[in-house]
């Protein structure tokens, strides 16, 4: 199963992605959590037209990607499998917005594709945050972070239990495809073939999550699950909450790229 | 002669399905002795351990650890007594780290976190994978998370060790290093396992499984002699064994 | 399926994840008070389960094409509703964090559309209403299927609503939900099918595990009006009241200029929760609307920008100098290892 395995590969290759030491590694998974929310409802709260008024925000998940050493390459692909859904339903606005707005010469353009051209951008920033955020922080790191931050601990508890366990439920799904698929062709399998070996991968799962069980009691588990170190709030973190909510905030307020462009274009007439 | 630290008396136990797995058993190990559990599969080995453990509560008879019979009202204090090694790594890593892994069983003892850090730094160092500590286990190699399977428990300090199948998967030099570790150890051992040149390497004393009885008790020498023993419990000599 | 942070506006997003938080606390808290905590392993792999599952495609009979399963109407059986639901909150936040599926802000609407509908609406008041324990392969497989389509078609309305309120697409809801129930309903068929031989299989191979399920959705009766009144609760403030606030193209700012009277956007926050709460408070209060219509032209709209050449120029100018301001930023700041 090429798709599961693929799959496999980028969760392996964010997670060591996230276990270097890098500047954006060592900034509490707190402080990241809370900043990157700041910045996703910065950026959605522009209007429908906004396009360079939201262009200074690419200042931070430009500096998140390179503090954290993240690939160009991985986020560009990233963001490529990630557009359909928002490309698609976006490309209506051209089609149904006529009203012309940007003049440039000669040339105008419909309110349409401004606002097209608005929902690349913010589709753009936003995944690209995300990715970056999850790249330079670890999943036990950012789950930690998630239940001081309130999550309920049963949430984050089975989260942890979902990711450890992805690789090993994803490691039998694909051999399991493979032996079907060297004896059954490369079709998709029938719903009857299906139930079996979805079926079987099911009844391991639970044979496999009552041994799990059996072996946190075995070491002492009561129910409660503990920590080894809380993480310390630094004056690097409050800094970063404070310097990146600063900038979103005059961002926000100042249409910066409109002034820029004022200052530029002043000698022309 | 001292008292029995682990001592089983007419164990009987059936799974849910009706399987008989356990059909009386009884022996008497004292602390420090080192004891293979041998048999065919589905002899009885891994339920032996499990119901000396207090993961399965036989039918019938009674387990004792040292003074404290293992019963379910008993068992967090027997799980503070014995440490038990799954025979799939997997099952026992489920922790996003090494080092949480193997803090996980001292954490739960309460200890203070300076006491855990300690606990989980000699417990890696022991077993050799102190490198290790910040690793996921999903990228950790067959003979790394047994190793790492083994540090959660030494962690958690008990003196008695139970180990399933410790030496399948491995590859020879995991293998030796395994070897090298558990005769390092002064626990008192029972490993239940189809490698028999292991037996030969670690264990003074062979309980041989038939059915869910004990079918021999004695020296390794004694039960790898007896060629009739063997083919009867579908055993045969180690490789390493010369008349 | 998923939303997407592109299309949201932070009204509609606030809401939602205020929903789906209270909707998480609440079944966390009800698999606790069953003593099902000891569950959270078989949970954490049923979630990898199902993420794994998703993966795997079957032949869709009588069509050429192939599909697989969701997920949470299969969990709903196996461990009862309040626990399935923090299991597909769970893979749906992996899937939007590792395959930015779905954004981050839009996460509490993907978990609301894909893990209430199904879970508290779609598995006790279908399924459980049809397939009752020890029932025939055909009932089960009747009652996955209706399910699965109720739950699905929730979902897609939700995706829908949610769109329309935020304003930032122009797609009106007539043409939305004309594409997205239709392949919903064609997903949901699929889903059920998948999930009744999935579920069939295991009770012939371990009918205790089908139980459990039962079990724990006998004792979660209190959660069913709970639901019913959160999905209300939703629908009204995620899909109508927000509705008031893109009655405009530009509906949040010029809400806000009637009620502030000719003020400007107010400075966003230190405080997400409190501005947000601000701007659902002057919402509420908005009186009468227009559903947006795209093809609107320029007149209408007090707060519409008059195209202005100067303007668009300046504003072209200073978007390439912003952008390269950025790289250059960025390029500075480059981590030396």
């Amino acid at each position: 199963m090429s798709r599961v395995e693929a799959a496999l590969r980028d969760l392996r290759l964010a997670d060591t992605l996230a276990a270097r030491d890098t500047p954006l590694a060592r900034i509490d998974a707190r402080a990241k959590v809370v900043v990157t929310l700041a910045f996703l409802v910065a950026v959605v709260s522009f209007d429908r037209h906004a396009v360079a008024a939201l262009l200074p925000f690419a200042l931070y998940p430009a500096v998140l990607a390179v503090r954290g050493d993240v690939p160009a390459r991985w986020l560009g692909r990233k963001l490529l499998i990630a557009a359909p859904f928002a490309v698609a339903v976006g490309l209506f606005n051209p089609l149904l917005d006529r009203a012309p707005m940007l003049a440039i010469g000669d040339a105008t353009l419909s309110a349409g594709w401004v606002s097209f051209a608005s929902i690349l951008v913010r589709f753009a920033l936003t995944v690209a945050a995300a990715l970056a955020v999850v790249a330079g922080t670890g999943m036990h790191t950012l789950c930690a972070a998630l239940g001081r931050l309130g999550a309920p601990r049963i949430f984050t508890a089975q989260l942890l239990f979902l990711y450890r366990y992805a690789f090993v439920l994803g490691g039998e799904a694909s051999r399991m495809g493979t032996a079907r698929m060297l004896r059954g062709g490369a079709r998709a399998p029938s719903l009857a073939v299906y139930g079996a070996l979805a079926g079987h991968l099911l009844l391991r799962a639970f044979e496999r999550a009552e041994r799990i069980h059996r072996a946190m009691v075995a070491r002492g588990f009561d129910g409660e699950f503990r920590s080894l170190r809380a993480a310390r709030w630094t004056g690097a973190d409050t800094a970063f909450v404070a310097g990146w909510c600063g900038y979103f905030a005059a961002a926000r307020a100042v249409d910066i790229p409109q002034g820029l462009g004022r200052l530029l274009t002043a000698g022309i007439p | 002669m001292s008292h029995p630290l682990v001592e089983a008396r007419g164990l009987r136990f059936a799974y849910p399905d009706g399987t008989p797995a356990l059909d009386g058993v009884s022996f008497r190990v004292h602390a420090g002795e080192s004891v293979a559990v041998v048999g065919a599969n589905g002899a009885g080995k891994s339920t032996l351990l499990l119901a000396l453990n207090g993961l399965v509560t036989p039918s019938a008879g009674e387990a004792r650890i040292g003074e404290v019979p293992v019963t379910p009202a008993t068992r967090a204090q027997i799980h503070r007594t014995v440490g038990y090694v799954f025979q799939d790594a997997d099952d026992q890593l489920f922790m996003a780290t090494v080092r949480e892994d193997v803090a996980f069983g001292p954490l739960n003892l309460g200890l203070a976190a300076a006491e855990v850090e300690a606990r989980v730094q000699a417990a890696l160092e022991t077993v050799g994978a102190a490198h290790l500590a910040g690793r996921a286990p999903y990228r950790l190699s067959g003979g790394e998370k047994r190793a790492v399977a083994i540090a959660g428990v030494l962690a958690m300090q008990p003196s008695v060790l139970l180990l399933d199948e410790p030496s399948a998967g491995l590859d020879p030099a995991s293998r030796r290093r395994l070897i090298t570790l558990l005769n390092s150890f002064s626990h008192t051992k029972l490993v239940a396992t189809h490698d028999l040149d292991l037996v030969l390497d670690t264990c003074s004393r062979v309980l041989v499984m038939r059915d869910g009885r004990i079918e021999a008790d004695g020296t390794a020498a004694a039960v790898f002699s007896d060629a009739a023993l063997l083919a009867r419990c579908h055993l045969e000599p180690p490789l390493g064994w010369r008349q | 399926m998923h939303m997407a942070d592109a299309l949201l506006s932070p009204a509609v997003g606030a809401t939602m994840w205020a929903t789906t938080a209270v909707a998480l606390a609440a079944s966390a808290r009800r698999v606790r008070e069953n003593g099902e905590d000891r569950l959270v392993p078989l949970m954490g792999v049923l979630g990898a389960f199902v993420f794994a599952a998703q993966m795997i495609n079957f032949a869709i009979p009588a069509t050429g094409s192939s599909g697989h399963i969701g997920g949470g109407l299969l969990l709903s059986i196996l461990l009862g509703p309040a626990a399935a639901f923090v299991v597909i909150a769970s893979v749906l936040s992996v899937q939007a964090l590792f395959f930015a599926d779905g954004g981050l802000l839009a996460l509490g609407a993907n978990i609301f559309n894909l893990g209430v509908f199904p879970c508290f609406l779609a598995y006790p008041l279908v399924y459980r209403a049809i397939a009752r324990p020890g029932a025939t392969g055909a009932r089960v497989g009747v009652a996955a299927v209706l399910a699965a389509v109720f739950g699905l078609q929730l979902g897609a309305l939700g995706v829908v609503m949610q769109t329309v309120a935020s304003g930032i697409s122009s797609l009106p809801a007539g043409p939305f939900l004309w594409l997205m129930l239709p392949v919903h309903l064609a997903i949901g068929v699929v889903e059920g099918l998948a999930t009744a031989a999935l579920v069939l299989f295991i009770r012939r191979a371990r009918p205790d595990l089908v139980e459990r399920g039962v079990a724990s959705a006998g004792k979660a009766s209190p959660i069913r009006p709970l639901a019913t009144a959160l999905a209300l609760a939703a629908a009204v403030t995620g899909g109508v009241l927000p509705w008031f606030a893109s009655a405009q193209p530009d509906g949040l700012e010029w809400s806000v200029e009637r009620v502030a009277g000719g003020a400007t956007v107010p400075a966003p926050e230190n405080g997400v929760h409190e501005r947000l709460a601000r701007l659902q408070d002057r919402v509420a209060g908005m009186p009468d609307y227009e559903p947006p219509s795209g093809a609107r032209t320029t007149g209408d709209a007090p707060a519409w920008p008059a195209v202005n050449p100067g303007k668009s120029l300046a504003g072209l100018v200073g978007g390439f100098a912003t952008l390269l301001l950025v790289t250059l930023a960025a390029l500075a700041l480059r981590h030396r290892r």
